[in-house]
């Protein structure tokens, strides 16, 4: 099976780690990755900041990039609740705006193959036991988008309880979000870093090393938290901790 | 609006004072946290929610879709009933409505409960401008009345109070307004609740006019609903001779039937209780001198924005609210920055969605109002008629950035973007060019790598907000992209 690796510009940018973890957790379960070079952004900070207009260009160019995979997989929960949620919506507001229904025509061949991460090991390679080895005390944070935009369930959990030495914490408060919200950080700043100094405090209280979330933007915003707490807890991806294995550990 | 919330500052300078305040944080949070769970217990127990709550949304659009209809037919059946029916198109001429009403009466105190209707147009200033007391009978209103304070909770005004701030505004205050408080009172619930209850009981045999709102009005028979939890409400409604029931138009419900989904639904959600304590139906007047009811019955029926807010395809859903409250308790930005933040009687993020629209975005308050919210989508997720908050909020952004067409008094206008967005608007047209061209894309990220070491700690301007209480990731070596292009995806070198 050959997939899009749909890595959003914050990881392609900040968090390449992220995405060689992806391409290494992917190629050992037999897939072949791709890595389009053209993508760039979904949207979704233009679109969830009010500019509904100039996020529509990329996401015509997105479906230009993407619209030819089989599949698309992206490690952001954000991300893909914003190609599979919102680029509909965004396609019929253009239609009722009498602007025609190209960009819904366009957005149609990507959003039904568009899947997070832990999605697509679930539910279209089938797997829980990625084969990964990983020896530390994790919580594992739900992100909003993730969590209540697609729908991820349990996926994850059943995914990182299946990874050999990994102590799962339950996070107290788990699904309550961790205040980044995209521009919400920079607009309400106040707010954002109490949410944000909770979750970190709840986080602590596990006892765990490492907090996992299936979104970095969120845990850039959890982990510059920690850091300013001086906590010791790391913040780590969860592609990351499915990539590890005994012979290639993840530190 | 409301003379109430005159001169609120946005919302992150008003969220600003509350975050740091931490009695306030400690009250939100422990009565947040218990209703929310309570109200997950609650929804549980019923097998069918999901259709509850769709059936709740499709009566409620059903409705709006067809309002001018329904409330002619209320109109109709409230009159055949005895009562009188009025129609406001703004707070003024509510106002004045309702203090021509008492004044015809010859009283000058009255009753009130249940009623964020006659809160969102300030009535009680209003009427006390006429000479005319309204004394608040609902129990966390008293404690706001009292306390001269201002609601910050839909369901419990005073929720930004515990009880030792009760039992001190009731040692101070009550003497002012009428009985006073019994001596030695502490801070018991029990005794809170008798010295409130003694209070108001002297209050409620003497009035002669009961003001209330209502949860719903059933336009086949002309019936108002009031639920409520502790009876003050049935005083107010039985005990005056007259009463004037001030209510939004999107209250109406077509027939008593359709009661039956919103008496489950609103309940659960609110005080996640099954069924609340007292749920209260009238119908007009009763004229036998032997039966309970008021012999003069006035109903007002408020727009106030409500048509406007009707007209915009996306932001008319904010008019399915049945004020449950479920979106506060379970908001993490409403638990921070608490209800007064939000500059209105609707707080947390129904306010957020509802204030903008019936207002307007023209003022500070108003147009901050669509971004406090982290669009975590947990205030949807809980919704009892499934209104889509984040889409709406982010329909609002967009009114505010960009501007756009309105309703506004029933006219239809273009909006000019909103002050104080320019730079953002640049920004954003400039990520945007550099988004479509990945070459440009790959330039900056380049940029952004190589100069990783002279990158500062901190950040200027808006960016600031961020480095003031979060440390910056640092800056990989290279981009992903680089890597792969490099590497050939991995397969050549690890």
């Amino acid at each position: 099976m050959r997939v899009a690796l749909f890595l959003t510009c914050v990881n392609d940018t900040l968090y390449p780690d992220t995405g060689r973890a992806m391409v290494k957790l992917l190629t050992r379960l037999g897939v072949e990755v791709d890595f389009p070079m053209a993508q760039t952004c979904c949207g979704q900070a233009h679109y969830n900041t009010g500019y509904r207009h100039e996020a529509e260009p990329l996401a015509r160019h997105f479906s230009d990039v993407f619209g030819e995979y089989e599949a698309i997989v992206t490690p952001s929960g954000s991300c893909g609740a914003m190609v599979r949620e919102l680029y509909p919506r965004m396609g019929e507001r253009a239609r009722a705006e009498g602007r025609g229904g190209s960009l819904a025509t366009a957005v149609a061949s990507v959003v039904p193959k568009t899947y997070e991460l832990t999605e697509f090991l679930v539910d279209v390679l089938d797997v829980t036991d990625v084969g990964a080895y990983y020896p530390h005390r994790v919580t594992y944070h739900p992100t909003c988008h993730g969590l209540r935009g697609l729908g991820l369930g349990d996926r994850p959990r059943r995914l990182l309880e299946a990874v050999r030495g990994l102590e799962l914490a339950e996070l107290p408060g788990a699904e309550e979000c961790c205040g980044f919200g995209g521009t919400f950080a920079l607009k309400n700043p106040d707010v954002s870093a109490a949410m944000g100094t909770d979750k970190v405090r709840n986080a602590e209280s596990t006892g765990a090393e490492v907090l996992c979330a299936a979104d970095n933007s969120c845990l850039m915003h959890i982990g510059g938290t920690m850091a300013r707490l001086r906590t010791g807890m790391r913040p780590v991806h969860i592609a990351e901790i499915l990539a590890s294995t005994e012979e290639e550990p993840a530190s | 609006m409301s003379g109430t919330f005159v001169g609120m500052p946005a919302f992150p300078a008003a969220a600003h004072e509350a975050v740091r305040n931490p009695t306030l944080r400690g009250n939100l949070r422990h009565a947040t946290h218990t209703i929310r769970a309570k109200r997950a217990k609650a929804v549980a127990e019923l097998a069918d929610w999901a259709e509850l709550r769709e059936a709740g949304r499709r009566i409620k659009d059903h409705t709006l879709r067809h309002l001018d209809r329904y409330l002619v037919q209320l109109e109709e059946a409230v009159t055949a009933a005895g009562g009188t029916v009025h129609w406001a198109a703004d707070a003024d001429e509510a106002n004045r409505i309702v203090a021509g009403l008492v004044k015809a009466t010859g009283e000058t105190e009255v009753v009130k409960v249940k009623s964020m209707a006659t809160q969102e147009i300030g009535l009680n200033e209003a009427l006390l401008e006429e000479g005319i007391h309204a004394y608040e009978t609902d129990l966390a209103e008293l404690i706001v009345q009292l306390g001269d304070d201002r609601p910050s909770h839909i369901l419990v005004p005073a929720i930004h109070r515990n009880r030792g701030e009760i039992r001190e505004i009731f040692t101070r205050e009550m003497r002012e307004w009428g009985r006073p408080a019994p001596e030695g009172l502490t801070d018991t619930p029990a005794e809170l609740a008798e010295a409130a209850r003694l209070h108001l009981r002297e209050k409620f045999l003497r009035a002669k006019v009961g003001i209330s709102g209502a949860n719903f009005m059933v336009a086949e028979t002309g019936t108002l609903v009031v639920v409520e939890s502790e009876g003050n409400g049935r005083m107010c409604l039985t005990l005056p001779e007259t009463l004037i029931s001030v209510v939004g138009i999107e209250k109406v419900v077509p027939t008593w039937r359709d009661l039956e989904v919103f008496l489950q639904t609103l309940p659960r959600s609110s005080t996640a209780e099954r069924m609340n304590p007292y749920t209260s139906m009238w119908t007009g007047t009763t004229d036998a001198e032997t039966a309970d009811g008021p012999r003069v019955f006035h109903l007002v029926l408020l727009d106030n924005g409500r048509t406007d807010t009707l007209a915009d395809d996306v932001g008319r859903q904010a008019l399915r609210c049945i004020r449950c409250s479920a979106c506060l308790n379970v908001c993490p930005v409403y638990e921070r920055a608490g209800g007064h933040a939000y500059g209105s009687v609707y707080p947390g993020p129904i306010g957020a969605i509802l204030s903008p629209q019936l207002r307007g975005t023209a003022s500070e308050i108003d147009a901050s109002l669509p971004y406090a919210s982290s669009l975590c989508g947990a205030c949807y997720e809980v919704c009892p008629v499934a209104i889509d908050i984040p889409e709406v909020l982010v329909h609002l952004r967009e009114r505010v950035v960009q501007g756009g067409p309105v309703t506004r008094e029933g006219n239809k206008a273009v909006l000019k973007p909103a002050k104080g967005h320019a730079a953002e608007r640049a920004a954003m047209r400039a990520a945007l060019w550099a988004l479509t061209r990945p070459g440009a894309l790959r330039t900056g990220q380049r940029l952004v790598s190589r100069t990783r070491r002279f990158h500062p700690r901190t950040l200027p301007g808006p960016g600031r907000a961020w480095s003031d209480s979060r440390d910056l990731p640092p800056v990989p070596a290279e981009p992903f992209r680089d890597w792969w292009r490099r590497t050939n995806g991995g397969r050549d070198t690890k």
